[in-house]
């Protein structure tokens, strides 16, 4: 690696956070490289979407420090964070399209908000991405018209088309069949590659994380237990990892009776 | 003990709760004042608020216009006063019913739908998604609308006058024979610019009241303490904007009379 591909674009250190009085994240540290993509892994409920939302400023950190791009997120004022986001792209689970939309005007939005270009070349990037996509032959049909799977794309479209040196994804396989699935993952792996991006995905499907992450950072009830590469991850002797990976190969053994128990339970 | 200390949670909530409301109006106000300020989605809202609300307005407008006149007329009869039957109407529509009623009908037609769509938006991360793309949303979703709403309501408020004296014209003109010439003079003779500057003040309020309530209800749905989030947070809360639309128009119109009368 040369240089540049070793520098670092996020790193968060001794994150704490709060929803109110119950702390939902405890010390939480992670570096992210330049054209890498971390996955933070999680079951529900384990804090992922919370530091996916500290991260991009959305919730407000309680202690600890977020550098994103060599800036402190924490501490910025509002301009200075959206000067930042610019430079960011967010890909959201349920694609967050504006539904008085259409698919294109969805994509050119940033682009009509943040550049000068004229409209035609506007057209022209928004579809350059759209294509990437694999959306082209959709861009004037309205986000309710959309499946689960093209809505997730056309969100991931609108987060590239100001090509941004950071892409978040969060959730990017929920709800799909596994094809659309195994499609999405292989369009983050060609975004890495073609647009040189460091990307971020918060998920808890245990296949798509270990198919497209460089590293990983497992979390449980707020904590982060693990963070490395997947061969790293599987090597680990830690019972939660290994409890984790037996489920991922189906291994869940389930009492019966015991089971009829809880459900008749009292 | 628990029950002071939930009244004294629930208190401190509120005002917190008021004092965020009050932000969300100064910022979304400076918004409009703004050099990048989004002309083309100022033209939308405009065109929702104002122009598709006419129709309803203009057919409320008649009917009240008719009501009162036949009211008016009634009374007026006994005490054989029927030349100011114009008076009558006229000053009723302009200084109280024009602006109140008006404002009824937005709340149910356009504030209602705003602050369904906001809480939509709030519900779907759209607005998360506005913030991640570093547009704000003060500047992008809340300016427009409550530009539409203080250009708005007052048109549609002239409109419903407009149209309610034309409707006290057939009633009173048309059907119970009043001259002409008497309903407009003495309409003439009575209102006076103080009226016409009241119905005007009152109507530039009711909008901002109405699209700031509905905005601001949409946009902080994710702040609900009692933790309904989807389409039931939706549904509560465009009840509760509804509502309190209707609560603050009626009672600012009072204070407003009070302050210019």
């Amino acid at each position: 690696m040369n240089g540049t591909t070793d520098k670092t674009v996020v790193e968060i250190s001794n994150l704490s956070s709060f929803y109110g009085e119950r702390q939902v994240l405890t010390d939480i540290n992670l570096n992210v490289n330049y054209r890498e993509i971390m996955v933070i892994m999680g079951h529900s409920g384990s804090g992922k979407s919370t530091l996916f939302k500290n991260i991009l400023g959305l919730h407000q950190t309680s202690s600890g420090s977020i550098r994103l791009l060599d800036k402190e997120v924490s501490s910025m004022q509002q301009s200075e964070l959206y000067a930042l986001r610019k430079k960011l792209g967010v890909a959201f689970q349920n694609g967050a399209l504006f539904s008085s939309m259409s698919l294109i005007e969805n994509v050119e939005l940033p682009l009509h908000e943040h550049t000068r270009l004229d409209k035609q070349t506007i057209r022209i990037m928004a579809r350059l991405k759209l294509e990437l996509m694999r959306l082209a032959d959709f861009e004037d049909l309205m986000p309710a018209e959309l499946s689960g799977g093209m809505l997730k794309r056309a969100g991931l479209a609108r987060a590239v088309v100001m090509d941004p040196s950071l892409l978040f994804f969060d959730e990017p396989s929920a709800g799909l069949d596994p094809i659309a699935s195994a499609e999405l993952d292989e369009l983050i792996l060609q975004l890495r590659d073609a647009l040189n991006m460091s990307i971020i995905v918060v998920t808890h499907e245990l296949e798509s994380a270990f198919k497209i992450a460089d590293r990983l950072t497992v979390l449980d009830k707020g904590q982060q237990i693990i963070t490395g590469t997947p061969a790293e991850i599987l090597a680990s002797p830690d019972p939660r990892i290994v409890n984790m990976l037996q489920r991922r190969a189906g291994n869940d053994v389930i009492d019966a009776d015991a089971y009829l128990d809880k459900l008749t339970r009292h | 003990m628990d029950t002071s200390l939930n009244l004294s949670d629930y208190m401190l909530n509120r005002v917190q709760r008021l004092g965020m409301a009050g932000l969300f109006l100064f910022h979304s106000v400076q918004r409009i004042v703004s050099t990048s300020f989004p002309y083309q989605a100022s033209m939308k809202q405009l065109a929702f608020v104002g122009a598709r609300s006419m129709l309803v307005i203009a057919c409320a407008g008649l009917f009240v216009g008719m009501v009162l006149a036949l009211q008016f007329y009634d009374t007026l009869v006994r005490f054989g006063s029927v030349s100011l039957l114009g008076s009558a109407v006229g000053l009723s529509l302009i200084r109280e019913l024009g602006p109140v009623l008006t404002a009824l009908m937005v709340i149910a037609r356009a504030g209602s739908a705003m602050c369904a769509e906001i809480g939509i938006m709030r519900t779907d991360n759209q607005i998360d998604a506005l913030e991640c793309m570093a547009i704000d949303p003060y500047r992008y979703l809340f300016a427009p609308r409550i530009l539409a709403g203080i250009i708005s309501v007052p048109l549609l408020t002239a409109l419903f006058i407009i149209v309610g004296l034309f409707g006290g014209y057939i009633v009173g003109v048309l059907m119970f024979g009043v001259s002409a010439g008497a309903y407009f003079q003495s309409m003439n003779d009575t209102v006076l610019i103080r009226d016409l500057f009241m119905g005007f003040v009152k109507s530039v309020v009711f909008g901002l009241l109405i699209v700031w309530i509905a905005c601001d209800k949409g946009f902080h749905l994710h702040l609900d303490r009692r933790g309904m989030y989807g389409s039931e947070g939706v549904s509560r809360i465009t009840t509760e904007a509804v509502v309190l639309s209707a609560i603050a128009v009626l009672f600012s119109d009072y204070l407003l009379s009070a302050l210019i009368l």
